[in-house]
């Protein structure tokens, strides 16, 4: 039996599934003063219905982390930065104190200069006074060579209780955003520790000893353990959870639209050939974007409970919710009055529902039934139109290969797949407004948790190969080594492929449930003064987010 | 996060699947640094800074600049016409007014590419600021633009398309042709008899530092852009002229690159050549990228950098000096220098050797422009190659009055059929492109 839970900003989801079919679904409020029992409270719902000895694994998607930087109740961090030459620096200092530091690395690796240890004291020094407990340190082109971040990490690790290294977490180029990683991981790790702690206890003291798992942004898990180390991976894995979900249900290697229908908000997201996308770089949190790996979802300000207005003879939808809807006792009209009138769904007071559509359709000249029409074709006449924005924007995304340009992938949908609580009801509607099949899973409601729930552990490495100077580093798993002039692609290839099968059992993941591949690689000669000097290799490997199985139900409707 | 002064727009297409042969400096390896660099500074994440990719040239665009012997399919690769096809988008953009600048970081380059393609000459097939210019007059005419050659090779492409076009402007600073490719660039290469004065060369001497290039660009190009006023500004920004570029002699740094553009604030910058290409590019591109922005580049500087690398000689400040004085003169006269170089002409005719080093051809050329008071004057080019295909090219300007029109088209229709293998006509009035195969 698994256990895969989903808390959002309003409430929790939660499933348990056995053998393929969900056995047990739940929903509950979210208590954002009281995180911990929010997820606790579920869950031993949950493995009460169980038996303890049968849980094979538990997985969650939580909002912790998120919580505490969109909140700011994050631990004030001490950052240490080595900018070298370049773009003004004042823009990174993100953290409580910032020491900016003189050391140098260049873009092939190269220790140009070397920082001062007295730098290093003074840091110190500072946050002590201050009585910083975290610190984050971050150099540029540290993934093309940690060692300044490791041998700072060697002097001050005894002094902090928390400290991020910012070749760790990524191994992407892009240095304003490793600073930023590395500060938000510092600055959530307490909050996530406490809670993982918490969790663990109370696992323990109902005798289960299943392996526990955190959903990650980029759909993928790790196991609770690991997430204390990077718990900054752990932000804004809702919609990862639902696309996940959407996957459980559903397998294809169609281009497709995926959206979550919310209350508040519409989350769109793509699959490309039937993989879910990925934001190039990394997700945006709070007034930072990030090296954060992640599934690619953008959120839109309309869903059910929207308020929805007549300004200037013209429908208004979101991007605010007031409240329920009308027909729940809420304050303001919304598409969920509009379902209800049209017989879409049946909740709540139908003669409210109807004077809400009578309010909105009043200005227009409409009777309500037309009314609630045109709200759900505006809502769905928005979604497209966001939809065709953001396709467009992704397909002509940058390429830097001739073959890219002339040839390279667009994505064009084939159908679209909804999820969320308005999900039936919207669908002849949008498939109508997008003149694409529409398809929603039985279980609708509850698909994030079954995303959580059936998650692999997922994992990336990007290995960076000189063979001139001799070197072979791979950031994430803190690799800097020798390699001898005759190194081959195909040698640093099979290299990477081990060392992504190892960094996903240190995640967690089961040995048959990986599923290692090279998803970049190129060879570029090194050529100084019209002749080959050696090769500058470029590999990205990674474990796939993908599903441990896919559920019985629905398995009939394959796209 | 940073936010930038001027909305800019960056085609940057590196084609790393792209190389004249392995190990020739133009190879794939050659805008990798400078992406490694552009990547890691998040150049990607500063607002008002976004990326582009290029569109593809068409035949079309190539045959407004070139005659191409045969034609444009035999002569000009894919690769070719999607580095046009970035300068193109950067134009694009910055005449739409989707951003204020734009800067195209493509390669191959084009400025040693001249009217005539028999072949590649310094790593040129066709030129890729002229084709993104002759696309955008075929919308926005008239629209007189300067375009200042950065490069420290002459960009004799450049000037020869050019030579006879008083609504483009070129100011070319380099390396001294005496002592280095093609060889050309002199003060007295100052255009054709309906542009004199419109092609200002400015050879430098071996050894110029950033104070010399600095005192080019406000003693000299300033002044008379000020005097020109353009409707656009155009960078042919060539990298060569920096101290560590294997190809060249100059000592000019990714802070005086940085400077340069800031000072001559051009609307479209277009990379031409720079074989640096970990010491230099990485550090000169994001200066030209940043000054470009209107963002702060002052903490921009190359690993081994020295106040050294960018010092010249007493000698030298003074001769630039002399030199500066002497163009500027020149410049002043133009008008004067035009009408005696027309006087009681009905033609001027220019003979040259063009050489292809890439591709080692040699061609001969005559050149003969009609002088005409009413426009810049119908013209013609006789040419013929080493490896055999004579040709006659003929170009009806922008501006041409009717019997200039007339005149081009009856050349085109009489040529002698036994003398060339190909005749082209290139009617710039009407748009149009001939040619006749014999
Ligand atoms: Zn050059
Ligand atoms: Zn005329």
């Amino acid at each position: 039996m698994i256990i895969g839970l989903d808390m959002g900003g309003t409430h929790v989801d939660a499933v348990l599934i056995h053998q393929g079919e969900i056995i047990e679904a739940i929903k509950s409020p979210t208590d954002r003063t009281n995180l911990l029992d929010s997820v606790w409270v579920p869950l031993k719902l949950l493995l009460s219905k169980a038996k303890t000895s049968q849980i094979e694994r538990i997985i969650l998607s939580t909002t912790i982390s998120t919580n505490a930087i969109i909140e700011q109740k994050t631990d004030p961090v001490g950052m240490i930065i080595e900018c070298g030459p370049g773009l003004q620096n004042d823009f990174l200092c993100c953290g409580r104190e910032n020491i900016f530091i003189s050391g140098y690395i260049d873009h092939r690796g190269r220790e140009i200069r070397s920082f001062d240890n007295s730098e290093i004291e003074h840091a110190i020094k500072t946050f002590k006074h201050v009585e910083i407990p975290s610190v984050a340190i971050t150099g540029k082109f540290s993934i093309r060579n940690p060692e300044h971040e490791i041998k700072i990490h060697e002097t001050l690790k005894d002094e902090f209780s928390f400290i991020t290294l910012g070749h760790t977490l990524s191994g992407k180029l892009n240095f304003p955003r490793r600073v930023f990683t590395s500060y938000y991981n510092s600055a959530v790790s307490s909050t996530f520790h406490r809670f993982s702690k918490s969790i663990h206890e109370a696992l323990q003291r109902e005798k289960i000893n299943a392996p526990i798992f955190v959903l990650k942004a980029d759909g993928g898990t790790m196991s609770l353990k690991t997430g204390d180390k990077s718990p900054v991976q752990t932000i804004l894995s809702g919609p990862a959870a639902s696309i996940m979900g959407g996957q459980a249900f559903l397998s294809t290697t169609k281009d497709a639209v995926f959206l979550d229908i919310g209350g508040t908000t519409t989350d769109i997201s793509f699959l490309a050939d039937g993989a879910p996308l990925f934001e190039p770089l990394g997700i945006n949190i709070g007034a930072f974007p990030t090296l954060v790996r992640a599934l690619y979802s953008v959120s839109m300000g309309v869903g059910g409970d929207s308020k929805v207005t007549v300004k200037d003879k013209k429908l208004v939808i979101g991007p605010v919710r007031q409240g329920a809807p009308k027909a729940l006792g809420g304050p303001c009209p919304t598409p969920t009055d509009a379902m209800i009138v049209l017989n879409l769904i049946n909740i709540g007071d139908r003669h409210k529902a109807i004077t809400a559509m009578e309010e909105i359709g009043k200005p227009l000249d409409l009777d309500p039934k037309v009314a609630a029409k045109t709200v759900l074709n505006t809502m769905a006449n928005m979604i497209k139109n966001q939809i065709e924005k953001l396709l467009d924007n992704i397909n002509s995304h940058p390429v830097y290969t001739v073959k890219e340009l002339l040839y390279g992938k667009k994505i064009k949908p084939e159908f679209i797949q909804v999820i969320g609580g308005p999900a039936k009801a919207m669908a002849s509607i949008l498939a109508e407004t997008l003149d694409l099949p529409c398809w929603y899973p039985k279980a609708y409601e509850a698909a994030n948790a079954v995303g959580a729930a059936l998650a692999r552990t997922t994992a990336e490495i990007t290995m960076f190969v000189d063979t001139a100077q001799g070197t072979l580093s791979v950031p994430e798993v803190g690799l800097h080594d020798k390699v001898s002039q005759g190194y081959s692609l195909e040698e640093s290839k099979l290299y990477a492929l081990a060392l992504i099968k190892q960094q996903s059992l240190l995640f967690g993941a089961k040995e048959d449930e990986i599923e290692a591949e090279i998803i970049e690689e190129s060879s570029f000669n090194i050529v100084r003064g019209f002749y080959t000097s050696g090769k500058n290799l470029r590999i990205r490997a990674q474990t796939k987010p993908g599903l441990i199985f896919q559920l019985r139900s629905d398995k009939n409707v394959v796209c | 996060m940073l936010s930038a002064k001027n909305r800019l727009g960056l085609v940057f297409f590196p084609a790393f699947d792209w190389a004249i042969s392995y190990s020739h400096p133009e190879r794939e390896e050659r805008l990798l640094y400078t992406q490694d660099q552009i990547f890691e500074e998040g150049i990607q994440d500063i607002d008002n800074i976004n990326f582009y990719n290029p569109t593809v040239a068409s035949i079309k665009d190539v045959q407004r600049v070139h005659f191409c012997v045969p034609d444009v399919d035999l002569r000009v690769t894919k690769s070719h016409l999607i580095s046009a096809g970035g300068a193109i988008k950067a134009a694009h953009m910055v005449i739409d007014k989707e951003v204020d600048k734009a800067f195209a970081l493509i390669r191959p380059p084009g400025h040693h590419a001249q009217r005539v393609v028999y072949g590649d000459r310094g790593f040129c097939i066709i030129n890729i600021e002229a084709v993104m210019l002759e696309n955008i007059r075929a919308k926005l005419n008239p629209c007189r633009v300067a375009i200042v050659d950065t490069d420290c090779h002459h960009g004799d492409g450049t000037q020869d398309i050019y030579w006879n076009d008083r609504d483009t402007l070129f100011i070319s600073f380099h390396q001294d042709g005496r002592t280095l490719y093609p060889g050309t660039g002199f003060l007295d290469e100052f255009g054709g008899p309906g542009a004199l004065g419109y092609n200002i060369n400015i050879p430098l001497p071996p050894g110029t530092g950033d104070a010399g290039f600095l005192y080019v660009l406000d003693n000299l190009v300033l002044p008379i852009l000020s005097e020109y006023k353009p409707d656009l500004i155009v960078n042919s920004a060539g990298q060569d002229n920096h101290y560590t570029d294997p190809l060249t002699n100059m000592n000019f740094s990714a802070q005086g690159y940085a400077e340069l553009n800031h000072k001559l604030n051009p609307d479209i910058a277009v990379l031409e050549g720079g074989y640096s290409i970990e010491g230099a590019l990485p550090y000169v591109n994001l200066g030209i990228i940043l000054a470009m922005a209107g963002l702060d580049y002052s903490k921009v500087q190359e690993p081994d950098f020295n106040i050294q690398n960018v010092e010249q000689t007493m000698e030298i400040t003074d001769y630039i000096k002399r030199l500066c004085e002497k163009i500027y003169k020149h410049w002043k006269q133009r008008d004067r220098l035009a009408r005696d170089l027309r006087k009681g002409k009905d033609y001027i005719i220019r003979q040259r050797q063009v050489y292809y080093d890439t591709d080692s051809i040699m061609e001969y050329q005559t050149q003969k422009f009609k002088v005409c008071y009413k426009c810049s004057g119908v013209n013609t080019i006789q040419s013929d190659s080493d490896k055999g295909m004579p040709i006659l090219a003929v170009t009806i300007p922008r501006d041409a009055c009717p019997s200039c029109i007339d005149e081009g088209y009856k050349i085109f229709k009489e040529a002698n059929s036994q003398k060339y293998c190909y005749i082209y006509l290139q009617d710039k009035v009407n748009d149009e492109y001939l040619d006749k195969q014999f």
